[in-house]
């Protein structure tokens, strides 16, 4: 620099005006700084909200299904002992519909008329009857799911302008005849309760999530079996008894690699080894939570490392002093006092586990599957892949279905995260 | 017996074992004069005999389990198909699942019950069952042996505690190197599988290769489907999306970190560093929902109304909100790193006159760079892993373009796409997923280990 310093009466060079000018501009520059730190903090707060909210308020609607009340009576002439289970109950929906409406009478008008039904409620009929076959020949009054395009209607008037009568829209006598049955009192919207008893369909109505949330408790509890013991038991070698040499320096790096290897790699290697080399079945929780456990364990072992590492080394030292051998003074004394940082790390790694969705898609559990699994052999498919699968379907009702799939995905993260936090406020000791 | 009841089996009698051999000591112990006089404490006998029940049975059992199914399934169809082409995946598997389902339901939808296949099915069943029996049996009898053995070797000079910590420490380190059979599994299965897709398609036309498009005609006269595998387009489309998730994540991440560590109250950053941390908990799908249903319609909306043609499934919507997801990764490092910085250089600073920006620029933010540096190297591998959001939000078509407003496909995508519903593993089409996933696995390790190794490198060390 070369610039001369101005120097005023006073005979400081504070006081001239290129100083102020400086001085100014640097301060704004200062504010300036801040204020982006600010905005950029603030908007990553906003897109937090705006990803909560924007699912939340879709969502909320899959938690309740527009229904409709019909008078059905159980005719003893369709239904006998012997057609229990083949009896035509579809008819009995279809005629408790017409009777709303006798001035229906053409043919197509008529079929309009019983499409406006779910299609699963002749099957609801059956389990009725089959249940208890006494009430055939009485008249019971029953709600049964209406069809999504409706639901959708009565839910946010969706559809309303677009009557065009064309394929899976709503006709203008449709439109008619809901309006007639609102006003009548006779379409309410009610507590979803398929949603949370039935597995997957092809229809939103019918759809629910129970076949997906047995599908990941299995695949978890695999996850979970594997994976606990395996990750402590590496960490507690690592930490407590490994010599520090090339070799365990070698496991250390692919630990830490594993931790960052992408997911689909691990749905490669679970193709690869588990269903094309041992023959594993696919679609099934146990290859699920296998693949799963190989990418959790990776995170086990470093929160395990880091809580044992926590536990003084006065505590070792006092139970050597008393005469325990190593392996006891690790398994008796250093372990339980590391336990709840090494379950925090667990609780944090499964929930990374349930939210998984790319390696599982590649092992089959991405199938389409009605029925809810029973075990850990059986087909499934586990929550997250359901949001995949209903994200892509077309029906606009699956919007909200999967918005809600989501939610409740979100409350399992949530909570586990939540007893992850507590615990460790809970069980955290200052040394 | 399942598999599952023999686990439960093989548990409940290791503790069968253990108070045997307990019970052995404790009369071993009055035969010598009192417990004291035995080497180690009853329990630790127990404890060995419960280890040598179930270790082997275990291991036994993984190993059968492994291989019966292939075994069984070979001589079958040796035995009813000699005429069988076992190079021809496509024939062997529909051969294993039609006999399965034989043995299973006893009947064959569509298909006319053959008298070979009544017979391999009948067969597929009686060896199934034989070797589930020849499995418990074989299991349980090891267990049972090896343990017994050592009961009866049970005596006062007998070391079991020393036994018992030995087999602990084995179990121990075998925990430890599924760390490396994973690392080891994961490169062999990728690589062979990648090998036999190099021997169909030459190397370099998967690495410099234009068009990419796998799939192959059925029939000859087929249009556009001549398989091509070149996967160019793929890597850039990954790269523009990462470029975009970059620019999202690299200012918002790392002035908030900056702000979070240097300007914040602990109140303010008490609550501001949990809440951005929120969104690296949450699950890619719901990013892949969020990308696909609520962020590109908007967009293609948006660009409508100032009359730019945005793709529906556009790079921009799933580059923005991958770069969302990545804010957490970019700021929590940067934090980190900014954060270990010894507060002695930031006073230095200050006590020469320099503002807090000042500061933070030319002296917090140069001495932070390695680490930050390794952050978004981080912060980049994860992007050209993620698949989800890309799945959901980014296309099929592989386009070889830089414009973020059009589609284009991905290497992620492209492996998940190849690989759901069935695969042949003769077929380039399958091989071909796992030559990208070989790329990717590479690509991926380069990135950490330089990420790691740019942090030792360059780090000073200020303590």
């Amino acid at each position: 620099m070369t610039s001369r310093i101005e120097v005023t009466s006073s005979g400081s060079h504070w006081d001239t005006a290129a100083f102020k000018r400086r001085l100014r501009r640097r301060r704004a520059a200062e504010k300036r700084f801040k204020w982006y730190g600010i905005g950029a903090v603030l908007l990553g707060i906003f897109f937090v909200l705006m990803l909560f909210f924007s699912i939340a308020i879709n969502g909320v609607g899959a938690f309740w299904q527009t229904q409709i009340q019909l008078d059905i009576y159980f005719d003893p002439t369709e239904i006998s002992e012997a057609n229990l289970y083949s009896a035509n109950y579809g008819k009995l929906v279809k005629q408790a519909m017409y009777s709303q409406f006798p001035e229906v009478t053409k043919r197509k008008e008529k079929r309009q008329l019983s499409r406006m039904v779910s299609v699963g409620s002749d099957v609801m009929l059956q389990n009725l009857v089959t249940a208890d076959p006494s009430i055939v020949g009485t008249t019971r009054s029953l709600w049964f799911p209406i069809d999504d395009s409706f639901d959708m209607l009565y839910k946010n008037d969706f559809g309303r302008n677009s009557n065009k009568g064309g394929a899976g829209l709503i006709s203008k006598n449709q439109l008619g005849w809901f309006d007639t049955l609102v006003e009548q009192g006779k379409i309410e919207s009610r507590f979803n309760k398929r949603y949370f008893t039935a597995g997957d369909s092809r229809e939103p109505e019918l759809a629910g999530l129970r076949g997906a949330l047995m599908g990941s408790f299995f695949t978890i509890l695999v996850t979970l079996a594997i994976s606990f013991p395996v990750g402590v038991a590496a960490a507690c070698y690592l930490e407590e008894f490994a010599p520090r040499n090339k070799f365990t320096d070698f496991i250390e790096i692919n630990i830490n690699n594993l931790a960052a290897v992408p997911s689909v790699v691990f749905g490669l290697l679970g193709l690869a080894v588990f269903i094309n080399f041992f023959g594993l079945p696919r679609s099934v929780p146990l290859v699920g939570g296998l693949v799963l456990s190989l990418m959790t364990i990776p995170t086990i072992i470093i929160a395990g490392r880091a809580a044992l590492r926590a536990v003084p080394p006065s505590i070792r030292e006092g139970a050597l002093a008393l005469g325990a051998s190593k392996t006891q003074t690790v398994i008796q004394e250093v372990v339980p006092l590391a336990m709840p940082g090494m379950l925090t790390g667990t609780i944090i790694g499964i929930a990374q586990a349930l939210g998984e969705t790319a390696p599982l898609l590649m092992i089959g559990m991405v199938a389409f599957i009605v029925d809810v699994p029973g075990g850990p052999l059986d087909p499934s498919t586990v929550l997250p892949v359901q949001i995949f699968l209903w994200a892509d379907s077309p029906e606009r009702a699956f919007l909200e279905k999967t918005s809600g799939a989501i939610l409740i995905l979100l409350a399992f993260l949530i909570a586990m995260n939540i007893v992850a936090v507590i615990m460790r406020r809970r069980f955290e000791r200052r040394w | 017996m399942t598999g599952w009841t023999l686990v439960l089996l093989v548990l409940a009698l290791s503790s069968v074992f253990y108070f045997l051999a307990k019970r052995r000591s404790l009369r071993v112990a009055t035969t010598v004069g009192g417990i004291h006089k035995l080497h180690s404490a009853p329990r630790y006998y127990g404890l060995v005999a419960a280890l040598l029940f179930a270790v082997p049975a275990m291991l036994v059992l993984g190993v059968w389990l492994s291989i019966d199914q292939n075994i069984v399934l070979k001589i079958v169809l040796t035995e009813y198909f000699p005429e069988l082409n076992w190079e021809s995946q496509v024939d062997v598997n529909w051969l294993t699942s039609q006999i399965q389902i034989l043995a299973q339901t006893g009947r064959l939808e569509n298909i006319e019950n053959s008298e070979v296949l009544n017979a391999a099915a009948d067969r597929y069943q009686y060896l199934t069952s034989l070797s589930e029996t020849l499995r418990n049996a074989s299991v349980l009898a090891l267990g049972a042996i090896v343990s017994f053995i050592f009961i009866l070797f049970i005596s006062a000079r007998l070391k079991a505690r020393p036994i018992a910590e030995t087999l602990i420490q084995c179990l121990l380190i075998f925990s430890s190197l599924i760390a490396i059979f994973t690392t080891i599994g994961i490169v062999l299965s990728v690589l062979f599988e990648a090998i036999s897709f190099f021997r169909i398609i030459p190397f370099t036309e998967f690495m410099f290769g234009l068009e990419w498009s796998p799939q192959i005609a059925i029939r000859e006269d087929q249009v556009g489907s001549s398989g091509l595998f070149g996967s160019i387009p793929l890597f850039t489309g990954t790269l523009l999306i990462a470029a975009v998730a970059m620019t999202v994540a690299v200012p918002v991440g790392l002035l908030s970190a900056i702000y979070l560590a240097e300007y914040a109250s602990p109140n303010v950053r008490s609550f501001a560093k949990p809440a951005l941390e929120i969104l690296a908990g949450v699950p890619t799908v719901v990013y892949g929902f969020f990308a696909a249903l609520v962020v590109a319609p908007y967009l293609s909306d948006f660009g409508a109304y100032f009359g730019l043609d945005i793709a529906h499934e556009s790079a921009l919507a799933a580059g923005v909100v991958m770069g969302i997801m990545i804010i957490p990764f970019v700021s929590s490092l940067s934090d980190d790193v900014i954060t270990a910085l010894p507060q002695s250089i930031r006073e230095a600073s200050l006590a020469c006159g320099a503002t807090k920006s000042e500061t933070i620029k030319k002296v917090v933010f140069p001495a932070a760079l390695p680490g930050i540096v390794g952050a978004l190297l981080l912060a980049i591998s994860r992007a050209i892993g993620e698949t989800m959001i890309v799945l959901m939000a980014a296309g099929l078509a592989a386009k070889l373009t830089a414009n973020p407003l059009e589609s284009v496909t991905t290497v992620t995508v492209q492996i998940v796409t190849l690989l759901v519903g069935d695969q042949e593993f003769d077929n380039p089409k399958t091989l071909a997923a796992f030559a990208l996933g070989l790329t990717l696995f590479v690509a991926t390790l380069v990135l950490n280990m330089t990420a790691l190794y740019i942090v030792r490198k360059y780090s000073e060390q200020y303590d």
